[in-house]
């Protein structure tokens, strides 16, 4: 496929969401999409909405409304399954661990390697693990201890292989470098730059805006439910984007008092 | 025996045991043996000398061990399932009802049903009244299983109604009545005269189980060997190799010094053709079809706890619900699965118990559901979840027996027993949670 095709069809378009809890509109009609080898950054204050709205894609939760399309085609997604068996994988926040169980059980869960006899192929497994930790954080070696006793940075590197393993097309990223160090954050840096350089899209949710400008190469702002606009992030600064996310406008309707108290 | 794959339990906290710490610690993880399994082992050991020497020296003797592994049966086959679900970070507190249900309805089949349609005796009574006892214990498994997963009601609640409805339901069955006796054949399975399988049989299982156990080490080494890591150091492969065969030969020399008592013996020698000699002869009795239905029960459940995707989705669903569902593992269906599971081994715990008493009562199991969660708990499974193997288990209820074996050999009084059982359980879990947070 030529560039210029894959520009045409979206990898994702997730068209007007709507999620509620109660009374509450967690995500009130929200469009986003996402092209291959992109990485879309979803940005907002807490309670915003990025991480329900980024739940209806990965299956974790279901949309009251709305059209999510995967190249084009119209899709239901009602679990993480039917996310998975779409090439769409999840780094969650809470990194999602089955805290009892060693790094390659928590790689391959649900996807467990099998001997010829129908058994789990525990060896199998450790080694793929081994391959892929040699790549993402070589210094992480005891893989067969409980995740419960690993570091920060080593569970997290557990998150991303779980993710990166399976040729995914599409990754959600939700606050992937929170619970990491400054070495370990460049390390997630050049990962996400090497997966979008294989094609694959990304939607990264991050609080650091700084991180969102080295990595992103469009913001998608979200407000009380509702999106505030999508920028490119060539065309802002960032004082722009904390215009969005903190006034609720486009760059181009924030007034100079607005500006101003912005900066007060 | 089922402590041989201590490190295939890599779901236990025990792996991580002893971390940091120097010398002995280091040698056992050099050795990769699961400590705490080892502590247990030796808890046990110091108890049976302390009850050997309290009763005046009749606590060791091959009769009372004999005996012993019998009485530990019924309550290690539940005890097994008992982990998973509490590893699920469920409670089935049915068990002991349910128990007395199946076992009803299994009587009832074999004394007064079938023996109309086939006749008093015919083999199909017998595997009839097995398989509907076991279906019957997968249903109510099922059934429970299927309100706490799908409904959403605590299994706590779900199986403390179960208590109560087939506590009920097994007194309906059959208007209170006993029900007695079993089928021939189907008596076998508790034991007794005929339940059990001969000395030679017995060191054929012995033999075969320490060809079994190295078969398994040489196969694991090999695999590690062929994926690049680093085995477990050879002599500690042959040193455990080496204890393991000798406990499992030295159990069976034990079990086969326990010779039948001389009226069976004689009429064994009848039916057989021997001569009697002068002075009587010694028979061997071998294992005791409970105890054999035991083994194969731990060994099945082990397999499936440690070698199936089922056993691993048991264990993270325990260790993180919402990340084994966002794994993509069906964890209501697994939940399911493994209250059917559970209520299966209760049917196979009914069928040992009824053909044991050789008649069923509706107040049978009463209470059992406590010795059952009890001998999980002092096991190592966690109620918290996520944490609990199988040969922790089949020790606990081996503990558990051992307690009251013991106190019933010394002359305890039984409202003291109960009292003692209930004090060990609570000492045994403090003991466990001191040492777990000394260990992480």
């Amino acid at each position: 496929m030529t560039q210029e095709t894959i520009q045409q069809t979206p990898l994702v378009e997730m068209k007007d969401i709507r999620v509620a809890f109660g009374g509450v509109h967690a995500v009130d009609g929200v469009s986003v999409d996402l092209y291959a080898g992109e990485v879309v950054a979803l940005v907002g204050g807490n309670g915003a909405g990025k991480t329900t709205l980024i739940k209806t894609l990965s299956g974790a939760h279901k949309a009251d409304s709305g059209q999510i399309k995967i190249d084009g085609q119209d899709v239901t997604i009602d679990n993480p399954r039917d996310a998975k068996a779409l090439g769409i994988e999840t780094i969650y926040q809470t990194l999602a661990l089955a805290e009892n169980i060693d790094a390659p059980g928590n790689m391959f869960l649900g996807r467990e390697l099998k001997t010829r006899w129908g058994t789990l192929d525990d060896s199998a497994m450790e080694s793929e693990t081994r391959k892929v930790m040699a790549r993402l954080n070589p210094k992480f070696t005891n893989l067969k201890v409980p995740v419960a006793s690993l570091s920060g940075g080593q569970r997290q590197s557990v998150a991303i292989a779980k993710a990166v393993y399976y040729n995914a097309r599409i990754i959600i990223m939700d606050e992937p470098t929170a619970a990491l160090g400054p070495a370990e954050t460049t390390q997630v840096g050049e990962l996400i730059k090497q997966l979008k350089s294989e094609g694959i899209g990304i939607f990264l949710i991050s609080h650091d805006i700084h991180d969102v400008f080295d990595l992103a190469d469009r913001i998608s702002v979200v407000l009380q439910g509702k999106l505030v606009g999508t920028v490119d992030k060539d065309d802002v600064t960032m004082d722009d984007v904390l215009g969005m996310i903190i006034i609720g406008k486009l760059p181009d309707d924030v007034t100079q008092t607005e500006r101003e108290q912005l900066h007060g | 025996m089922p402590d041989t794959d201590a490190e295939e339990t890599a779901a236990a906290p025990a792996s991580t045991a002893g971390k940091g710490a120097g010398g002995i610690a280091g040698f056992f993880r050099t050795a990769e043996i699961d400590t705490r399994l080892l502590g247990m082992i030796g808890a046990l050991i110091i108890m049976w000398i302390g009850f050997n020497i309290m009763s005046g020296g009749t606590f060791l003797t091959a009769r009372n061990l004999w005996n012993l592994t019998v009485q530990t049966s019924v309550v290690a086959i539940m005890a097994t399932g008992m982990v998973l679900i509490i590893v699920t970070r469920n409670i089935d507190l049915s068990v002991g009802s349910a128990l007395a249900a199946i076992g009803m309805a299994m009587a009832l089949l074999q004394t007064e049903i079938l023996p109309d349609i086939f006749g008093i005796g015919h083999p199909a009574i017998w595997i009839i009244s097995l398989a509907a006892g076991i279906a019957m214990g997968a249903a109510i498994g099922g059934l429970q299983g299927a309100i706490v997963a799908y409904v959403g009601v605590p299994s706590f609640i779900v199986t403390l109604g179960g208590l109560l409805v087939w506590r009920g339901v097994a007194w309906w069955m059959a208007s209170g009545r006993t029900i007695a006796p079993m089928d021939a054949t189907f008596q076998i399975f508790g034991g007794g005269a005929r339940g059990t399988i001969g000395g030679t049989w017995t060191w054929v299982i012995g033999i075969a189980g320490c060809i079994g156990i190295i078969a398994l080490m040489v196969s694991r080494r090999r695999q590690r060997i062929k994926f690049g890591f680093t085995p477990r150091p050879m002599w500690a492969e042959i040193g455990i190799g080496t204890v393991v065969c000798a406990v499992v030969i030295g159990a069976v020399a034990v079990i086969n010094s326990y010779p039948m008592p001389e009226l069976l013996a004689r009429k064994y020698a009848e039916e057989n053709g021997i001569a009697w000699p002068e002075g009587g002869l010694t028979i061997a009795q071998g294992l005791a079809t409970p105890v054999l239905v035991a083994l194969v029960v731990a060994l099945v459940m082990q397999f499936m706890a440690t070698r199936t995707r089922y056993g691993r989705y048991v264990y993270a669903i325990g260790g993180n619900p919402e990340a084994a569902e966002l794994a993509g593992v069906k964890t209501r269906w697994t939940i399911v699965k493994t209250f059917m599971l559970m209520g299966v081994l209760v049917a196979i715990a009914a069928a040992v118990l009824i053909a044991r008493l050789n008649a069923a009562t509706s107040g049978m199991g009463q209470l059992s559901e406590l010795y059952v969660i009890a001998a999980a708990v002092i096991g190592g499974t966690s109620l918290s979840g996520g944490v609990g193997t199988i040969p922790g288990a089949v020790l606990g209820a081996l503990v558990m027996q051992s307690l009251i074996s013991g106190m019933v050999l010394m002359g305890v009084d039984a409202p003291l027993q109960d009292i003692v059982v209930g004090i060990v359980l609570i000492v045994a879990v403090a003991l466990d949670s001191f040492y777990q947070r000394k260990a992480v």
